[in-house]
């Protein structure tokens, strides 16, 4: 056993409205820059939908993640070692820009200098890219709210496996909001395709990062991550993807996606897992066991052995504490009811969500049913094939028994809730029903409904064991350089103070060619 | 006049090949990279992209065969002069076919397309021109010159001459009498390394052979400073 700690992250998707707040929020902070303007570090989607990129979940068709060979060894799914050399010239796996959108600004200056004339002047959409004029025709989310459902949305991959066709018709037809940045995998397969090795994920707290100074322009990242969250940066000529806003998780503070979130959904904390057992996990032959296999690979912070091997491996005695309060654990290996995004890419992803119960509720109130009588929203989750195989094609690979288990246990959650504070009474039958004890249910009730601010993130400060070395650093910030946020291999706040110089020969060109 | 082309500008242009990525690999890793566009084009680079590399390959190994290795040792292992101009001549044509198609459509979708076109700095402007009149008089001397032509041994001469500027006393005389199209692929090869550590052709340096045997998560601390990384 081999004990690390991740910063992890889990969304309830109940509470998303689905506001954007964090995408922009996260752009503001990341990606407000020259080669980044189609870059979305977080956005959210509706689903059912294609998402950003188009179809990025067809992995038939970009080929991001694992499988297992024949022997059943894992390897890329876009190809070995050699393969991934020979695709150096053109990555046949690459989604092009028009697979993302493309970007585009207004021509303001026309409504500054219009002469005096009978009609108002209007701007015209221009390509962020050539500066001409350009129609919009696609964006980071272009389905929200189900927008355009009835052409696009059929295409979305997750329908494919499903009995039942669903219907787009405004009545019949059901949507969340599916909020996504890096999931931070245990098994990066970014990290895996890197030729130049310049991917990592940081021993201390799981973070995957790249190294700016090192990334070479491979661009393999991009293929290999099935979420398509790594993305060619076109002016530096270099790969950047989401930081976990590292500069922030270090100072004990949670992401900006997550601090900004108008519904609070989101949770951050540590888990413990074992790193030898990481490879064994994401190998099992049938993806229906990934998620179980995966669940297993986390530790119990609470077990003794498990301290003991976690100090002896390194981990802070106050990490090991702020484990144990941590909202993830509870949510993923407690209560059981946050599940991954796509088990069945194999990458162990790290930020996992509860699933909604929306879907259910209102098809129980378009059917004459009581969304809030539990045996009612019991029926519909046990009868209903729509949403639940859909949800099921999200988040356990096509297991639907256990989107159900998760399901029931919300909406027990909410009659037991209900009973108790409408009616006065202790609902036994449904804690009998979930297996919980009185006390776990109001404690789960509390951890998803009020969500105070230092339950939703319990997030241990980085250790800086020199201190004096850090305040010798000023007042410099190496995110200031031109072309990007330092996302280099030394960490913003503790750059050494060589005198290296950041020369960006390119970027200076590239603005040259543009004026 | 002899001196000054085939001593002193090549020597000129070596060392400047050499403090020039001295120095951008000390100062410049940010700036370090293919500056790969198939994110905004990647229909022509599909096809471009690996003709000319491989192409340039194949090239890269020509010329280490014909300008490295002296005409004695292939005659010593029986390579009779007939045979090795065939042998180098169709592979040399091959070569400039994958050159020239692919350096075409490369070039090609630098014009064609807008977004390509917006992204291409000075320097790579710089660079394909370079790059275009090495290949173009490369190509004409194997094609025009010995395929076409009469044919020029120029491991009698150029071969020597090349060897000699690495045992520090290259024979200038030898490249006297060298037909012109082989004395300007010569000099242009020249200014090429001369500007290539100031253009993304760095990224050669880069090629990722490691990658085969490296494992495949790379884990790495995080810095804290007064611990060496
Ligand atoms: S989700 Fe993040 S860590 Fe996982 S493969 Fe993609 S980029 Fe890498
Ligand atoms: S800010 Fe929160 S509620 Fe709004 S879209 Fe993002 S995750 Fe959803």
């Amino acid at each position: 056993m081999r004990v690390m700690a991740q910063v992890a992250m889990v969304m309830n998707l109940d509470k998303c409205i689905g506001c954007h707040t964090c995408s922009v929020t996260c752009k503001q902070t990341w990606t407000n820059r020259e080669g980044t303007e189609y870059v979305w570090f977080n956005n959210v989607e509706t689903k059912p939908g294609i998402g950003y990129p188009k179809r990025y979940e067809d992995q038939e068709r970009w080929r991001g993640g694992w499988v297992l060979d024949r022997r059943g060894k894992l390897k890329l799914r876009g190809g070995g070692r050699v393969r991934r050399l020979l695709s150096l010239f053109a990555n046949p796996d690459l989604p092009s820009l028009d697979d993302y959108y493309e970007p585009i600004t207004y021509d303001y200056d026309t409504l500054l200098n219009a002469p005096a004339s009978e009609h108002t002047p209007v701007i015209r959409p221009k390509s962020a890219l050539t500066g001409e004029d350009t129609a919009i025709t696609w964006g980071a989310n272009w389905e929200d709210d189900l927008g355009g459902a009835a052409e696009h949305a059929p295409g979305d991959p997750n329908l494919a496996a499903m009995t039942e066709k669903v219907k787009f018709e405004y009545e019949r037809t059901f949507m969340f909001h599916l909020p996504r940045i890096c999931e931070h995998c245990l098994n990066p397969a970014c990290v895996s395709a890197c030729p130049s090795g310049a991917m990592y994920k940081r021993e201390e707290d799981g973070i995957v990062l790249v190294d700016q100074d090192r990334c070479r322009g491979w661009r393999m990242c991009v293929s290999a991550c099935p979420y398509k969250k790594v993305y060619a940066n076109h002016v530096t000529g270099k790969a950047e993807k989401c930081t976990f806003c590292f500069p922030r998780i270090e100072a004990g503070q949670p992401t900006v996606c997550a601090e900004t979130c108008v519904g609070r959904l989101r949770y951050i904390g540590l888990v413990l897992y074992d790193a030898d057992a990481v490879t064994a996990a994401v190998s099992v032959p049938d993806p229906a066991d990934l998620l179980e296999a995966q669940r297993a690979v986390f530790l119990d912070p609470h077990d003794p052995a498990v301290a003991a091997a976690a100090l002896e491996d390194g981990v802070p005695a106050d990490w090991l504490e702020a484990a144990r309060r941590s909202p993830v654990h509870k949510l993923i290996s407690e209560y059981r009811i946050a599940l991954p995004l796509h088990p069945e890419y194999r990458t162990a992803p790290m930020v996992w969500y509860i699933p909604p119960l929306s879907p259910v509720l209102d098809a129980v109130s378009t059917s004459e049913g009581d969304a809030n009588d539990p045996d009612d929203v019991f029926h519909a989750i046990r009868d209903l094939r729509i949403p639940i195989e859909y949800l099921a094609s999200l988040f356990t690979a096509g297991d639907t028994e256990v989107v159900a288990g998760v399901l029931m246990k919300l909406a027990s959650m909410r009659g037991y809730m209900r009973a108790r504070t409408v009616d006065g009474t202790v609902a036994d039958d449904l804690l009998a029903a979930t297996g919980m004890s009185a006390a776990q249910m109001e404690a789960m009730y509390r951890l998803l409904a009020i969500a105070k601010y230092d339950e939703r993130y319990v997030i241990p400060a980085a250790h800086r064991e020199d201190a004096a070395a850090l305040a010798a650093q000023g007042a410099g910030c190496s995110l200031d350089v031109e072309g990007g946020p330092g996302m280099g291999g030394e960490d913003f706040h503790v750059l050494p103070t060589d005198n290296r110089i950041r020369l960006p020969l390119h970027v200076a060109d590239a603005k040259e060619a543009r004026r | 006049m002899n001196t000054l082309l085939w001593v002193v500008l090549p020597y000129a242009a070596l060392t400047v090949f050499a403090v020039g990525h001295a120095w951008r690999w000390r100062v410049d890793q940010f700036g370090w990279t293919t500056r790969t566009t198939q994110l905004l084009e990647h229909r022509w680079l599909r096809w471009g992209s690996p003709l000319f590399h491989l192409g340039v390959f194949a090239a890269i190994a020509g010329h280490a065969l014909g300008l490295l290795v002296p005409k004695s040792w292939t005659e010593v292992i029986g390579v009779s002069e007939g045979l090795y101009h065939a042998v180098s001549v169709g592979a040399g044509t091959a070569a400039a076919v994958m050159l020239v198609v692919g350096l075409g459509l490369l070039l090609a979708r630098r014009f064609v397309n807008g977004r390509v076109r917006r992204t291409t700095t000075p320097t790579d402007k710089l660079l394909f021109a370079v790059l275009t009149v090495v290949i173009a008089l490369g190509v004409t001397a194997t094609v025009g010159e010995n395929l076409i032509g009469a044919g020029y041994d120029y491991r009698e001469t150029i071969s020597v001459w090349f060897r000699g500027l690495f045992r520090l006393q290259p024979d200038p005389v030898l490249m006297a009498d060298v037909p012109l199209v082989f004395q300007l692929h010569a000099l242009s090869a020249f200014a090429l390394f001369a500007i290539w550590p100031f253009t993304r052709l760095v990224h050669v340096w880069s090629a990722p052979i490691a990658y085969l045997w490296r494992p495949y998560v790379v884990y790495r601390r995080r810095a804290t400073p007064g611990r060496p990384r």
